[in-house]
């Protein structure tokens, strides 16, 4: 799962960053709403979490411009302003969800798989393909029934593999959603990922695409 | 408070009943004497009558003339009464309602007297060569009575139309006031929240100074509130997101199963509570600022600048790289005021330039504090405040596009408010050669 977060604070963006990533999340981080605009220009991302009170102007301007673009990706607005009518005016701007600061972390990150899923088309919290289970909530992979070890990063390719079954998703996709920008990526990680998952999960479970990438075989 | 309906209303109603009192009286007075000459002309004519047959010494026949003048049936009967007397006094005949008494003097002409203690005007026409008198008058009386029916005629159809005017007064100023009803109507239609301007194109004339008056009014208090509610959000900001951060640190510190993790979730817990105590700091000084009265600047004794800012320097951290520079020359310069002030204010003015500076200048830069004209200023090397903000940034939180991490919006706000307590003023401009912000104090009055 890919998100950005648009938060001026550094403490504040810092806790976001791990936190997010603890639950298994790829986190890219914006300061400024000028920030914030480039980045959802040039990628697409699971979710956004959104600070409103940012240096040069207001977060609901950024999400009033996503919106205005046909833009559906989820966003959860985050902010010191959580009385009733600044929650209704966020959500009537088109946000997904609003969270008041300070917020519980574990809260923060079931919103954002909330409307992750939901960005998805899902509306139940697992990921089933065939035998195979994945739980976004506690990063735990079942097959048959029978609980299987996963490191984060084979979590997260899996995931994304996953969301959309049958679709093929190209390296450079799936490395993104790893990554995201900052991280250094080694030029056949994904190889090495999709080797070992294969290891895991069954060889036919995940298939190559020559020259495209690859996909999870529909349960259909 | 009195209605401008009822004063309009009873205004129109007195002008135009004094108008009809005026006219009134001069028709009256007009009816009256046009009367009086008809009448007299009238008694004229019935004397000279009777004279011309009592000339043909036909006494029976101006007997009956003179009965005949006062035609019964009129309403006003007996109205003329003739006597005709010899002069040497005796009464020759007279007319069927006329007294025994004689009705007039010797004299000939008109003349006016009290008979049966009635008021007569006579007419007396004196003839020496038949030896007789003639008289012909009537009752004043009667007289007063025809006026005043007549004016009574006048006027009682205006005692009818008045309250018919009254009631068409009241409407039409009604009507005449229906604009300003509509406009008040809005006002009153409006909840607490709503200050749109009233629209005065539509309104007549007369009321539109007083609609943009109140529009004025309209516009200060939406900007006061806005303001209110810029510095109600900006606060909210400023003490919450620390502690979302705090929070969510914690969080992870306890969550995390790795070492290196917990340790740099710790490392920005204290980061956080360091900023946040300067922030309570700035947050207490701001309340103190404002809750106590300020203190004469003659109840202080003189501070002496470079001691008071080597002071702070020593008290504020700074990377080892950057550099303070304290003119030797502000050991000359006195301070006077409220020592705990000036040191707010320096305080905080200082803590501004190294932040900015440090943050510039990545890690050095330098931060001088010399004498200025009037008083002392600081200079740095930050990236300086975009012109347009420059009035904004003493406004409480306010942190503009160029917002550092550390800053709360806080210290400037305080430096302005101290330096005001002491009685010096506070100015920022970017410095001329573009490599920072100047901060200048001045004490107007030749405090320093």
């Amino acid at each position: 799962m890919r998100i950005l977060v648009v938060e001026d604070d550094p403490v504040l963006m810092d806790g976001l960053k791990v936190g997010l990533g603890l639950a298994g999340a790829t986190v890219d981080d914006a300061t400024t709403c000028a920030d914030a605009r480039a980045a959802l220009a040039a990628a697409r991302f699971d979710a956004v979490v959104l600070d409103v009170m940012l240096p040069d102007g207001s977060g609901l301007d950024v999400l009033a411009g996503l919106r205005a673009r046909g833009d559906t990706t989820p966003v959860l607005l985050l902010t010191a302003l959580d009385e009733a009518p600044d929650r209704v005016r966020g959500l009537d701007g088109g946000a997904d969800d609003y969270l008041g600061k300070p917020f519980d972390l574990d809260e923060l990150n079931a919103r954002v798989r909330a409307i992750a899923r939901r960005g998805h088309g899902r509306a139940g919290p697992l990921l089933k393909v065939g035998a195979l289970v994945l739980d976004p909530a506690t990063l735990a992979a079942t097959l048959d029934g029978q609980s299987i070890a996963l490191s984060r990063r084979e979590f997260a390719v899996l995931s994304t593999l996953m969301e959309r079954p049958g679709v093929i998703r190209s390296r450079m996709e799936i490395e993104e959603r790893l990554y995201g920008w900052q991280g250094e990526v080694e030029s056949n990680a994904v190889e090495v990922h999709i080797h070992n998952l294969r290891a895991k999960v069954g060889r036919e479970t995940i298939e190559t695409v020559r020259g495209l990438g690859y996909r999870v075989r529909g349960a259909a | 408070m009195t209605s401008l309906k009822r004063r309009l209303v009873l205004i129109l109603l007195a002008a135009t009943g004094v108008i009809w009192l005026c006219a009134t009286g001069w028709i009256y007075a007009s009816s009256r004497s046009e009367l009086e000459h008809v009448l007299d002309t009238r008694l004229q004519e019935a004397a000279r009558m009777v004279h011309s047959l009592v000339a043909g010494g036909n006494i029976a026949a101006a007997e009956a003339v003179a009965q005949a003048t006062a035609p019964p049936e009129a309403g006003y009967e007996r109205q003329l009464s003739c006597q005709i007397w010899s002069l040497d006094g005796r009464l020759v005949a007279k007319s069927g309602g006329a007294p025994e008494e004689a009705l007039a003097g010797p004299a000939e002409g008109f003349s006016e007297r009290t008979v049966n203690g009635e008021p007569w005007r006579v007419y007396t026409i004196l003839d020496p060569d038949k030896g007789v008198r003639v008289m012909v008058g009537d009752r004043i009386g009667l007289r007063d009575r025809l006026v005043r029916d007549l004016v009574a005629g006048l006027l009682a159809p205006v005692i009818l139309v008045v309250p018919l005017l009254g009631l068409l007064i009241w409407i039409s100023v009604g009507r005449g006031l229906a604009p300003l009803h509509a406009v008040a109507g809005d006002i009153a239609a409006r909840d607490g929240e709503d200050m749109r301007p009233v629209a005065p194109a539509a309104a007549p004339a007369e009321i539109r100074p007083l609609l943009e008056a109140i529009n004025g009014l309209f516009a200060k208090v939406e900007a006061a509130r806005r303001q209110e509610r810029d510095v109600t959000a900006f606060a909210a900001h400023e003490l919450r997101t620390p502690l979302a951060g705090l929070k969510t640190q914690a969080q992870i510190a306890l969550a995390a199963h790795d070492a290196p993790t917990r340790e740099g979730a710790l490392r920005q817990i204290l980061v956080s509570v360091d900023r946040t105590t300067r922030l309570v700091r700035q947050l207490l000084a701001l309340a103190k600022l404002e809750g106590t009265p300020s203190p004469p600047l003659e109840a202080f004794g003189e501070t002496e600048a470079g001691a008071l800012l080597r002071d702070i320097v020593r008290q504020t951290s700074k990377p080892a790289t950057a550099h303070v520079v304290v003119d030797d020359a502000l050991d000359a310069v006195k301070l006077k005021g409220d020592h705990e002030a000036l040191h707010l204010m320096l305080r905080n003015l200082h803590e501004n330039a190294v932040e900015h500076t440090v943050e510039h200048m990545v890690g050095g830069g330098t931060i001088a504090w010399r004498p200025c004209a009037g008083g002392l200023c600081v200079e740095d090397e930050g990236p300086g405040i975009p012109e347009d903000e420059l009035p904004l940034v003493t406004r409480r939180f306010y942190r503009g596009r160029s917002r550092s991490g550390a800053g709360s919006g806080l210290g400037l706000t305080i430096a302005t408010m101290a330096a005001a307590r002491a009685g010096a003023r506070l100015t920022l401009e970017n410095r001329r050669d573009g490599a920072g912000l100047r901060a200048t104090i001045v004490w107007p009055r030749g405090a320093a």
